[in-house]
């Protein structure tokens, strides 16, 4: 009871507000949980130094480096301004079509004083310059834009005054009596004008200071202005260049063919003589977990790949330890319902016990989301090429730059800084391209290019992605509320079982025993229900899982806020109504619930007729990555199956740099957050994926894509992420609708494994 | 040896007869605009107009081509409809990661030939190529642009 009485601290932390020292992040280099992994031969690189965490032989001469550089504040390691007074950012953040390359453009432009339309942005290469998520770098959390802002602000500043002192020498007049526009030094008082370009190389050498003045925001021009994005025309006529494009000169193109059981080796080739002689090949290969062939294209690459006949080892008959012969996502979803195991506080306040007792109604339900696929539409890719000088240069899709330099030079037996990494653009993410154990090509490569003595571009099929990808952990909760007489909740109650990321991949830094990708969405929420616990069991996946747009959001607000629309019902109250008495102290939600409302023409949960078809609303809310959503989405069914027709965001991230790219984003956080309540789910069954393309993994296509909606509110909070939060609240808003409609309360995504009546 | 006719070039190339036209585009030829989503005809990605309709090049056995006329996204901007559908998608900001929009302005592009104002159900019918990052609402808007 006294330790239930006690409240405990809310674990939803975000990564921003945990403090990661220098040396720390070195150690998110290294994949979590040696004693995790020595069991989990399974990751394919099996006994590999690899997954053992063998990046720590790198870890000394990155710490030195990093210690020895404050990052963030060398204007030349951010900034290359040409002749012609072209100005090239270097970005520490990948473009995957977030628009992180645009907004950095404006806040970088505003203060340097330079149209950001003028920029190119590129991502930088690895280097403790750019480490500047407390010491960290990564593209994700939906953290680029609010870690950068002061920082990319700064530099832009800091620059400019660069510019004006090398002006003010070259000139000989006072620095005071100059002025700057759009990539020039002006003197008035003169007439005489210098560009930034002239004046770059003697500006870039001065000592920046540290105390210039930022701009007044009253007076921004750029920051907060819905400019175009940078790459849209070059994205529009096919000049964009990927990883896949890239090409080397004498460059073998490979293909691989995978495991059929994760985990298992190959033990024998039946045909490797006929194979090697197939047109255009170059050699046949061996990986860990995998087959390969090297071609002069990739197309007879993969026809070679396809045609090997490999025996492969058995994989374990039964067991989670590893992805055993009779692996099934739905035992799986039973041995997490069935979990017996004492859960560990992940959010507690009041006294849950003694309000249960004095309950008028218990309810109680099960929730669960499937496995997922990440689903971007370019597959993965990766070329390597050792060069003459001893150096290994690489181009590989990634949101990580030094975790994948580490991995390649621990592969490769190099020290990192003779790992050359090129981050292209990516042809979309949403989580996939962190370093998950195996799941990527960029070590076949590294391998290949090893083995054949050429440059290699290894590329996989769709088919071969879907086997291979990173999972977005399938997950239960388990939720009792406790309702008073008066209709209202006085307590809730979360068993969480199963695995987040976060623990598997970084749980060197991340050393909460609650782990916040599990729970997130669960816990955190804004609502006034005194008593609270919510608990987390730890449930290790034996699959490789991964990051997905919204991690632990993207299941959790769908359980909670489902369950939440229960509760409204069993206490006889309408869902919105109760959200707005249960947010009586929260200004800030009641404003996104009013604005919601509102854009929608006022809060209607239906059913009611439109065109002859019945249709209702369904509300949630979701406080994901330091913003917070509300979301209305109307639905009807039809022939038994969801159509949406329209959904409503109001989004406030606090405050904003592009709103048109924030639109956009809300926008396709929708698309992608409603192709996972109506249609998708990877099944295992027999140990293997039932799915291996589209055709039978099918995504959101243009006929199920209702009309999205969105408002931004600045409330002027601290600046939350973008990318990721208009995702959560649209299953929750869906299901909840759907059960308007229907009656029937949907608990198990997808939506599409349900028969729905209207 | 087949010679193509790409973009109003020909260009010999000496592949197998079941070779993809996606992929002697891609590899053989170098012209990277067109892309490869899935392989089995289902994103839409590589798509390309041949004899100016719409075609998924991961289905097109070289050897099916014969004279026929090949064009690819990067003349798009050569044809002037294409060039109204590329303006298009810039005013409206259609792209996001942009990976699929290649095959995306060649299917709008395809459509307007031949549909010059279609209606929403037309862009339905023809539009069925996938885009992950959901950009689908934009892409209709700038149809509807660029048909005026």
């Amino acid at each position: 009871m006294d330790r239930l009485l006690a409240a405990a601290p809310n674990r939803g932390k975000d990564p921003l507000e945990l403090q990661i020292e220098a040396q720390s992040a070195v150690a998110l280099m290294k994949p979590d949980g040696v004693s995790n992994l020595s069991r989990r031969s399974f990751l394919g690189f099996g006994a590999s130094a690899l997954v053992l965490g063998a990046l720590l032989p790198a870890m000394p001469v990155r710490a030195q480096t990093a210690a020895a550089v404050k990052p963030g504040t060398r204007v030349p390691a951010f900034l290359v301004i040409g002749k012609d007074n072209a100005v090239t950012l270097l970005s520490p953040f990948v473009e995957g079509g977030q628009g992180i390359n645009t907004g950095l453009a404006q806040i970088v432009g505003e203060e340097l004083d330079v149209h950001p339309s003028r920029f190119t942005v590129e991502c930088a290469p690895p280097g403790p310059d750019y480490t500047v998520i407390n010491g960290l770098r990564m593209t994700g959390g939906s953290l680029s834009t609010r870690s950068s802002y002061p920082l990319m602000r700064r530099l832009g500043a800091t620059a400019r005054d660069m510019m004006i002192r090398a002006a003010s020498a070259t000139l000989k007049v006072t620095p005071e009596s100059l002025t700057t526009e759009d990539g020039f030094v002006i003197h008035a008082a003169s007439g005489r004008r210098l560009s930034y370009g002239a004046l770059a190389p003697t500006a870039l050498a001065l000592p920046p200071r540290d105390d210039v003045a930022l701009r007044d925001p009253a007076s921004f021009r750029y920051i907060r202005q819905p400019m175009a994005r940078l790459d849209v025309r070059a994205k529009s006529t096919g000049k964009a260049v990927y990883a896949i494009d890239q090409k080397l000169d004498g460059m073998l193109y490979a293909a691989v063919q995978h495991a059929p059981n994760q985990g298992t080796l190959v033990e024998a080739i039946g045909n490797e003589a006929a194979v090697a002689a197939m047109p255009g090949v170059h050699s046949v290969h061996r990986l860990p977990g995998a087959v390969a062939v090297t071609a002069d294209s990739w197309w007879r690459a993969r026809k070679a790949v396809d045609a090997l006949s490999v025996s492969w080892s058995a994989p374990a008959r039964s067991g989670l330890d590893t992805v055993a012969a009779d692996y099934a996502s739905d035992g799986m979803l039973a041995a997490l319902k069935s979990a017996t195991a004492a859960g560990l506080p992940a959010e507690r306040a009041g006294d849950v016990a003694a309000a249960f007792a004095r309950a008028a109604k218990v309810i109680e339900a099960d929730y669960d989301a499937p496995y997922l696929i990440h689903g971007q539409l370019e597959p993965p890719s990766a070329m390597a090429r050792f060069n003459p000088d001893g150096t290994l240069e690489l181009w590989a899709p990634n949101q990580m730059p030094e975790q994948f330099q580490s991995a390649a030079a621990e592969t490769a037996g190099l020290a990192p800084d003779k790992v050359i990494l090129h981050s292209p653009i990516l042809g979309g993410f949403f989580g996939r391209h962190f370093l998950y154990g195996n799941a990527t090509p960029f070590l076949q490569a590294i391998q290949l290019a090893k083995a054949t003595g050429r440059p290699v571009k290894t590329l996989w099929s769709r088919e071969e992605e879907f086997r291979m990808d990173a999972l977005r952990p399938l997950s239960f909760s388990r939720l009792r509320a406790a309702i008073g007489a008066d209709g209202r909740p006085t307590a809730i109650q979360a068993r969480t079982v199963g695995e987040g990321p976060l623990s598997r991949w970084f749980g060197a830094v991340f050393k909460d025993p609650v782990d916040r990708s599990a729970v997130e969405g669960v816990t955190g929420k804004p609502y006034a229900i005194a008593n609270r616990a919510m608990d987390y069991i730890k449930f290790p996946h034996p699959v490789t899982i991964a990051f997905w747009r919204s991690v632990g959001h993207s299941m959790n607000d769908f359980f909670y806020e489902g369950f939440l629309d229960e509760i409204a019902d069993a206490g006889g109250q309408d869902p919105f109504a109760l959200r707005m008495e249960l947010l009586k102290d929260k200004p800030r939600h009641r404003k996104l619930l009013d604005t919601v409302a509102a854009m929608s023409g006022g809060w209607k949960r239906g059913p009611y007729e439109v065109d002859g078809v019945r249709r209702a609303r369904g509300v949630s809310m979701a406080s994901p990555f330091g913003s917070e959503t509300a979301t209305i989405a109307e639905v009807s069914v039809q022939g038994g199956e969801t159509q949406v027709h329209a959904v409503w965001v109001a989004f406030d991230p606090g405050s904003i740099v592009n709103p048109a790219i924030v639109k956009s984003q809300v926008e396709s956080a929708v698309a992608l957050g409603l192709s996972a309540t109506l249609f998708e789910e990877l099944v295992y069954k027999d140990g293997v994926r039932q799915s291996h393309n589209f055709d039978d993994y099918p995504i959101l296509s243009r006929r199920s894509m209702p009309t999205v909606h969105v408002e931004i509110v600045e409330s002027g909070a601290p600046m939350g992420g973008v990318g990721e939060p208009g995702l959560p609240g649209v299953p929750p808003a869906v299901v909840n609708a759907v059960a308007a409609l229907t009656g029937q309360r949907i608990r198990s995504l997808p939506l599409a494994k349900s028969k729905l009546g209207v | 040896m087949t010679t193509l006719h790409i973009n109003g070039r020909a260009y010999p190339v000496a592949v197998e007869d079941d070779t993809p036209l996606l992929w002697v585009l891609r590899d053989t030829l170098g012209l990277t605009g067109t892309k490869y989503g899935c392989g089995i005809a289902q994103c839409g990605a590589c798509t390309v107009m041949i004899d100016g309709t719409a075609t998924r090049s991961c289905q097109v056995p070289v050897a099916s081509i014969g004279t026929a006329d090949i064009r690819t996204i990067d003349s798009i901007e050569d044809d002037p409809v294409g060039r109204k559908v590329v303006e298009a998608w810039v005013a409206t900001q259609v792209p996001q990661c942009g990976y699929c929009q290649s095959g995306q302005v060649m299917a709008a592009t395809a459509l307007l030939k031949r549909t010059p104002h279609p209606t929403d159900g037309d862009i339905a019918d023809a539009m069925t190529n996938l885009c992950r990052c959901g950009t689908y609402n934009r892409i209709a808007a700038a149809i509807r642009q660029a048909a005026g």
